[in-house]
């Protein structure tokens, strides 16, 4: 199963690579990590998104992240109510009737372009993961040249309703 | 004091150097021992020490494995944390092998590395080594200096961390320009952890449902494990097994929390425990794991480990809780506090029925065994002896393999912090130096080294320091000649094709004692045991005796690989 899974980290030296050791070595399966400031000074975010067999070993990983000196928090917002983003930038090749073709294809994604070259253009796109990854698979007949993902950061909605019925693992 | 008053106190301060600052921190952390080996990046260090009349003695290892097992001897004896020195590069990888050793057996020991300045830091200059990278799977926690302002502040830390909660290693590497920095500052060594709240008491509705199901079973079992040891626990847990009449099975780093000639103590289950040990957490119904992390070696194949009980499991990590066994009753708490608050409960023991008598029929019926050589010793009877001309009050220190298995199962222990050996990490070269620090940390105590001969011949050097330091250390060689434990396993497992475990040569242990000035024995037949064994424990001085046992002995009964912890072989009625 796919678990969301979001850390307050005391902005430490070496603790992201203290967390990312621990992750390797105890077997866990990334499949994306994004870090960055908070709202408090001196505090970061880290936000996971990471495949798990079971419940017993999603406890092991909550558990084990808990135990670093440097966490503060840490929860599994997987069922939660939640904003969940990624940034993609995607280069394709590109050059005269294809780029209206593009721009057809990436405007309902509310993707846009940011840079253009004689024979590529680049595009970026933000939204949830399964938005991003649509866009993608659009894109690849035309030839990716480059792509980059920053991996999915998120947090809770201001309101959680009282039962959340659509499970973020299904639709992350 | 507060910040302002000390500054107007010691305006007049003169300049000190870091390595100055570094000392003043130790001595504020009670540090009486330092276990270390100098060299470049840690001269400052070293200056600072020889010209400081700071009340701790500083121990010249002959190899820094030597320091640091010494560090987690000591560690282990006095339950106070052991506090290493080694400079940059080589100084610190040599320490790699015991920090991680004392990160499998949760020692505390806080480590000073030297590191190159920082302003070469990254170009691969001499001697440096990314200790910060190497030492971060296997530490608490670790640091690397960048201020001297932080440096007090650090130490505090360093040492809170690695002695509170789950006990660890932590290091704090220390660039030479901040051991050499000259300053006059006035520093501040308050600290905030707000992501390191170890939880000491437990929660109330835990033991509750703790007591619920000990007054429900029927087969009820204790697990105690280091946890015990280190939390101070062994009285509560003796009250605790004695009110609720509850048999009491230890871990191997366990041996000691609970009294090994108690009537209800089954003595250590795992892969070289006792059948009766094994066989009642094969068979109870609640299993209270106190301190103890269900290991492999001590559960086996895991499918077959405790099948018909209820796990409840006492630990100041959580993380250990559900780790490997699945777990109905967890409680997350400092072994000591659990143990009085079961014991504050009103909860009555349950009817048992004859649960004790059973487990007692297969104490009596399956006991440990061995058979006795015909003039020549036999390694289990040796123990024996040791244990008897001891009168089983020494504090004893092992290497790994069969020698280390036979101590444990032929030295059973009365009292805590006696039985220093390498569990997690199964670290050959641990015992003897290991020895050296608990000595130190116990000076009037006999501490009795049970060593392999393959296992001493890798940091035998520090005999060095038993002479210099005039410790009375008594060292038994069970010498066969082989690395006993390789040998078994080949025999049993691999048909008896002996790869590279038997030992063509060995030196004389005897004469190699002469050469540093220790005196050496050597015993050859089990009839002058008694009297040579006599001589040593009883020497005014440090002591090798090379004990020459029967090569073809394994240590038994045994969980094989992968087997279930009811499926001992090499048990004899
Ligand atoms: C540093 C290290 N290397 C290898 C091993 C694997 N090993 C475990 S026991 C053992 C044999 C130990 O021989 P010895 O010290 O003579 O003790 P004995 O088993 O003969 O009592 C070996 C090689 C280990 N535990 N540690
Ligand atoms: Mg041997």
């Amino acid at each position: 199963m796919r678990r969301i899974i979001t850390a307050t980290v005391q902005n430490r030296s070496g603790v992201l690579n203290r967390i990312t050791g621990m992750l390797y070595r105890r077997q866990f399966n990334i499949e994306s990590i994004s870090v960055g400031a908070s709202e408090t000074e001196g505090v970061s975010k880290m936000t996971f998104v990471v495949e798990i067999e079971d419940h017993q070993k999603l406890e092991q990983l909550t558990k084990q992240l808990n135990k670093q000196i440097d966490v503060l928090k840490v929860s599994d917002i997987t069922e939660k109510a939640i904003v969940a983003r990624e940034l993609a930038l995607i280069k394709v090749v590109g050059s005269g009737q294809l780029r209206a073709e593009i721009q057809g294809i990436i405007t309902p994604f509310r993707a846009s372009v940011i840079d253009v070259s004689r024979d590529s253009l680049t595009i970026q796109v933000t939204g949830r993961p399964d938005k991003v990854e649509a866009l993608i698979s659009l894109l690849k007949p035309y030839g990716i040249k480059e792509l980059t993902r920053t991996g999915v950061t998120a947090f809770l909605r201001g309101q959680q309703p009282a039962q959340v019925t659509e499970l973020n693992s299904f639709t992350i | 004091m507060k910040v302002e008053a000390k500054q107007e106190m010691e305006s007049t301060k003169k300049l000190v150097t870091g390595a100055d600052v570094l000392i003043d921190a130790l001595v504020e952390a009670k540090v009486d021992t330092i276990f270390g080996y100098p060299g470049g990046a840690v001269l400052p260090i070293y200056d600072a020490i020889y010209r400081s009349n700071a009340p701790f003695e500083h121990v010249l290892s002959r190899h820094e494995q030597g320091s640091i097992h010494a560090a987690e001897g000591y560690a282990r004896v006095t339950g106070k944390p052991g506090v290493v020195i080694a400079t940059s590069g080589p100084g610190a990888t040599n320490l790699v092998t015991g920090i991680t050793d004392a990160m499998m057996d949760s020692l505390p020991i806080v480590i000073f590395t030297g590191q190159v300045a920082n302003s070469v830091i990254g170009t691969d200059a001499f001697q440096e080594a990314d200790v910060m990278g190497i030492t971060t799977p296997i530490t608490k926690y670790n640091y690397q200096v960048t201020d001297l302002l932080e440096l007090p502040k650090v130490v505090k830390e360093a040492f809170h961390i690695a002695s509170t909660g789950r006990p660890g290693p932590v290091v704090i590497d220390i660039p030479k320009n901040i051991s050499s920095q000259l300053s006059d500052a006035v520093y501040d060594d308050h600290f905030i952890l707000p992501g390191y709240q170890p939880n000491k008491k437990p929660n109330p509705l835990q033991i509750t449902k703790l007591a619920e199901a000990l007054n429900k079973a029927k087969r009820p079992l204790i697990l105690a494990g280091a946890g015990v040891v280190f939390a101070k626990a062994s009285e509560p847990l003796i009250a605790f097994a004695e009110k609720f009449k509850l048999p009491v099975a230890n871990t191997l780093l366990g041996l000691g929390s609970f009294p090994g000639s108690h009537e209800l103590s089954l003595g250590m289950a795992g892969m070289h425990g006792t059948y009766a040990a094994n066989m009642a957490i094969y068979e109870c119904d609640l299993l209270i794991n106190i301190g103890a992390r269900f290991d492999d070696r001590l559960t086996g194949n895991l499918n077959h480990f405790a099948p018909a009980a209820k796990v409840a499991h006492i630990d100041i990590d959580p993380a250990e809780i559900g780790k490997n066994v699945p777990t109905e009753i967890p409680v997350v708490a400092d072994a000591k506090e659990a143990l009085q608050a079961l014991l504050n409960t009103s909860a009555e023991p349950g009817d048992q029925g004859s649960w004790r008598d059973h487990l007692a029929t297969y104490q009596r019926e399956y006991p440990l065994w061995y058979d006795r050589s015909e003039g020549f010793i036999s390694p289990q009877w040796l123990i024996e002896q040791v244990h008897k001309l001891s009168n089983g009050e020494a504090i004893v220190t092992t290497d790994v393999g069969q020698h280390q298995m036979w101590a444990a199962q032929y030295y059973p222990f009365e009292k805590p912090n006696r039985w220093v050996t390498s569990g997690g990490l199964g670290t050959m070269g641990f015992g003897f130096p290991a020895a050296i620090g608990a000595q130190l940390g116990a000076p009037e105590e006999l501490v009795v080294s049970i060593v392999g001969d393959g296992g001493f011949q890798m940091t035998f050097q520090e005999l060095s320091v038993v002479k210099e330091k005039s410790l009375p250390v008594k060292v038994i060689i069970v010498n066969n000649q082989a690395l006993g434990m390789v040998r078994q396993w080949q025999e049993s497992f691999y048909e008896k094709r002996y790869s590279e475990s038997l030992f063509m040569e060995n030196p004389d242990f005897v004469k190699l004692s002469d050469s540093y000035g220790i005196h050496g024995m050597r015993v050859e037949k089990e009839k002058d045991v008694p009297q040579v064994l006599q001589e040593a424990l009883t020497y005014d001085g440090p002591v090798v005796v090379d004990c020459r046992v029967v090569q073809e002995t394994s240590v038994y009964p045994m969980i094989a690989p992968g087997k279930g912890i009811h499926e001992m072989i090499g048990v004899r009625k």
